[in-house]
């Protein structure tokens, strides 16, 4: 189990180390003048250069990744033609707009966009298991038929259009929640609850459809096997048999599945902090590129890479505690 | 009052009727073997005493009385009540029979307190006592493994125990040994017979292999196609069979204790195909190293067939694959001259199924280059019949032909890049009696004809003696016996193939019974 640790998290500081490779060179080796767009569309030439200067853009790419890489782990200075500006570790660089701090930047935003996630993950996996697990329970009959008719419904809608219809029903009709403003959990938990309630609802109800899918196909398939039809020989009831012997191995691929999404979630859920005015990462990635502010950009991709790879460690550890063969692979 | 009665029982899926007519009864402590090929329905018998077809669609009508209880009647609480605690049944595939979650003690724990008040930690000693009982050792810790950490045997030995843990009165036992290897075999069926004569309970036995029915039981129902064939005294059925069918099928076993025919092909001095000198096949590195063949030395012979036998975990497999050049030795020479084919275990998937039996078999010809594709048609529409398959059928898919005709293409395949040396890996193993037989004829006299020669891997002993002039016995990645055929089975040198040929199912009752107290002494050595 230590060793599978170790190879597990070994592994995951590989996949990010190779994220960052690829990501610093899609962004600062694509074509297009970087001092330019750092400058902004203003600058003369001199100011290019000068910027040019300040951002080493003249080394060698090896030697900008390597400086890249220091300041993620140690931290770096930035001349600002005047001063020194030190940018602490971990350090994704200078904002092109602001010259502000990408990390304090990206901090600043996480905790709106961390609330809405894991609001909405929990909400998303009660629901979707729910609905895939009394799928199954129902099969064959007409409460299944319908649950599959509007779980693919559910996969269908966009947050948007769901967004809206909850907001016309819910605040502008029957004025039971109010519009969406973002508190943060420090302030005041319950309004932040409160607020909050709205997004998750909706974003919740859009994720839900595809795990209660993948729940009931895997439950079906782990109810089929072998070692189910043995307890069910032995006069193990039904209830046992899907809440012991079932969900166990049926759990596994829903909560791989759960550690991608909750992961990419940590990277903004344009749409639903957009739709509700959250001010999250998203929003920032959004603004980012529009301005083709580059650190932010880079920044923001490393954060949400780390996420998912994090989740998906944390994801494969738990498998591994439930099912001890999965060490042995 | 009998503990089984069986009338009239029929189960259909969906328009395939499963079973038609059946009936028959078990006293209390009586052991009854339920004997027939694939699809005879023997399966689906034994699953309907326990209500096993409830809510899966199937259709049972017929009436069934297990212990006193009314299955075809009973609600589902006392279905339950029924299942496990009075009538508790064994399965085929011990690793996949067992929950892989949870630790092997913990499960027959919660089976007990199903039909137990108990607590759990008497429910837990219960377990270990059964453990214990059906000789897992080191019981109070090996029951806190999970199932994977045990072996084949030990598996079966579990579940065993959770049978036993409720103490029921019958015992049904679904090919509970046809997944272990046959000395595990001999020790799972001698286990089951102990415990039968020390708790007085009844044993349905259900099984495709009629020596493992003459070994455990007293009578034997043989079924054909859902309908009973034959009844009676194991002693009787197998030694003077009155029914066409049961004879036939008898006859179709093939027997280790018979010589072979010889064979009129085979020459000491033939033309030698394949050498291999010293090979051997390390899998994985470092600590993890396993030498799944370590050293094996052996030639083949232009027309002679060389058997390999041996367990599962031998290097059978992995020996085959590299006189075929599937896999490079790491180490050691092996010298081939000759065009090698192989014929694989499983019929089913060894074809693709997406594709008609003609491309697959045309495969090698295409390969060897050949673009003519009239003259590939032809020379397909000949392998086919010259493996006794119909020509026309070249447009036909795996799905639409049985296993014995799935590996007659396996074996047209093989033949279409005309090799002199075919290496069989378990090509029988998945086939019913009556056409292992078939198939086996048909290499035979496919040798005869084009003077191939074959090496013959196989795990059952028995079919090896049928088909071998030399034999070599595997174990452990090594060639521990090597020799001629009569030779080994009748004069075996080594304790291993000893111990082997003494774990072999007898057909005879009586012999059975004289050999089960041989492998006890053998055991007691």
């Amino acid at each position: 189990m230590k060793w599978f640790l170790l190879r597990r998290l070994g592994g995951a500081l590989f996949v990010l180390l190779a994220l960052s490779v690829v990501v610093y060179a899609a962004f600062y080796v694509a074509p297009g003048n970087v001092a330019q767009i750092a400058c902004g569309p203003r600058c003369s030439p001199a100011q290019v250069a000068q910027v040019s200067e300040q951002l080493h853009l003249g080394d060698p790419l090896y030697t900008q990744y390597w400086h890249f890489l220091q300041g993620l782990f140690a931290g770096r200075d930035y001349s600002t033609g005047t001063g020194v500006l030190h940018c602490q570790a971990p350090c994704l660089g200078l904002s092109y707009q602001s010259d502000q701090q990408v990390t304090e930047l990206i901090l600043a935003k996480l905790p709106a966009t961390a609330s809405l996630a894991v609001g909405a993950f929990v909400l998303w996996m009660l629901l979707g298991v729910g609905t895939g697990l009394l799928s199954v329970w129902r099969r064959g009959r007409l409460t299944e038929r319908v649950l599959t008719w509007i779980t693919l419904a559910g996969m269908a809608t966009p947050v948007f259009v769901i967004g809206l219809l909850l907001i016309i029903v819910l605040v502008t009709a029957l004025q039971i929640l109010p519009f969406p403003d973002y508190v943060p959990l420090t302030e005041d938990p319950e309004q932040w609850a409160w607020n909050l309630l709205l997004p998750w609802i909706s974003l919740a109800l859009v994720s839900a459809a595809p795990y209660a899918r993948m729940t009931r196909a895997s439950m079906m398939e782990t109810l089929a096997e072998d070692h189910v039809r043995t307890f069910r020989a032995y006069g193990v009831g039904e209830r046992a048999l899907v809440g012991r012997h079932a969900l166990r191995g049926a759990l596994a691929p829903v909560i791989a599945l759960g550690a991608l999404d909750i992961g990419s979630m940590f990277g903004g859920a344009v749409l639903t902090e957009s739709l509700f005015g959250i001010p999250g990462v998203g929003r920032e990635l959004v603004d980012a590129v529009k301005h083709v502010d580059l650190p932010v950009v880079v920044g923001l991709v490393l954060v949400t890479g780390f996420f998912v790879v994090l989740a998906n460690a944390v994801a494969d550890i738990l498998q591994a505690m439930a099912d001890r063969r999965v060490v042995l692979a | 009052m009998s503990l089984v009665e069986v009338s009239d029982l029929s189960i259909s899926f969906g328009d395939v009727r499963a079973v038609d007519g059946l009936s028959f009864s078990l006293e209390a402590g009586g052991a009854l073997g339920v004997v027939g090929e694939s699809g005879s329905g023997k399966s689906a018998s034994a699953y309907a005493l326990l209500g096993l077809h409830r809510g899966t669609g199937a259709k049972v009508s017929g009436s069934i009385r297990v212990a006193g209880v009314d299955v075809s009647a009973a609600d589902d609480a006392e279905l339950r009540a029924l299942r496990g605690a009075k009538a508790a049944m064994v399965f085929q595939d011990p690793l996949s029979s067992l929950d892989p979650y949870y630790a092997v003690g913990d499960q027959i724990a919660e089976v007990y307190r199903v039909h137990n008040r108990a607590s759990r930690r008497a429910a837990r000693a219960r377990a270990v006592e059964v453990l214990d009982r059906v000789g897992i050792p080191d019981a109070a810790r090996r029951s806190r493994s999970r199932p994977h950490e045990f072996s084949g045997g030990m598996r079966q030995r579990a579940l065993i125990a959770m049978a036993l843990a409720c103490e029921p009165q019958l015992l049904i036992a679904d090919e509970p040994t046809t997944a272990l290897d046959v000395t595990v075999q001999a020790q799972i069926l001698d286990l089951l017979h102990d415990l039968r004569r020390e708790t007085g309970m009844g044993l349905l036995l259900v099984t495709h292999d009629v020596g493992v029915a003459a070994e455990s039981v007293d009578e034997v129902l043989v079924m054909q196609s859902g309908r009973a064939v034959e009844r009676g005294p194991v002693g009787e059925v197998l030694v003077a069979p009155r029914e066409p069918y049961t004879k036939a099928l008898l006859s179709a076993v093939p027997r280790v204790t018979e010589p072979r025919v010889p064979s009129d092909t085979a020459a000491d001095d033939g033309e030698v195909l394949v050498e291999a000198d010293g090979v051997r096949q390390v899998f994985g590195r470092g600590k993890s190293a396993l030498a799944a063949v370590d050293g094996v030395s052996l030639t083949v012979r232009r027309g002679e067939t060389l058997g390999v036998v041996g367990e599962s975990g031998s290097g059978k497999t992995t020996l085959g694959r590299m006189l075929v050049g599937l896999l490079e030795p790491t180490e050691g020479r092996l010298t081939r001259d000759a065009r090698v084919q192989m014929v694989f275990q499983d019929p089913v998937s060894s074809l693709n199924p997406r594709r008609s039996i003609g491309e697959s078999v045309a495969d090698p010809l295409r390969a060897s280059g050949q673009r003519d594709g009239a003259a590939i048609r032809a020379r397909v529409r000949d392998l086919l019949a010259r493996v006794g398959l119909d020509p026309d059928s070249y447009d036909r898919y795996p799905h639409e032909f049985s296993g014995g005709q799935r590996q007659r293409v396996g074996i047209a395949r093989a033949l279409a890049a005309e090799p002199e040396l075919i290496v069989c890996d378990e090509a029988v193993s998945a086939l019913d009696v009556t056409t292992q037989a078939q198939v086996t004829a048909l290499l035979a006299e496919l040798q005869r004809e084009l003077g191939l020669a074959l090496v013959f891997i196989a795990h059952d002993l028995a079919v090896v003696r049928q088909v071998s002039d030399r034999v070599a016995v595997m174990r452990q990645g090594r060639i521990v016996e090597e020799g001629e055929v009569d030779q080994v089975y009748g004069d075996p040198q080594d304790p291993y193939t000893k111990q082997l040929l003494a774990a072999v199912p007898a057909l005879d009752p009586a012999l059975a019974a004289v050999r089960r107290a041989a492998r006890k002494e053998l055991a007691a050595a």
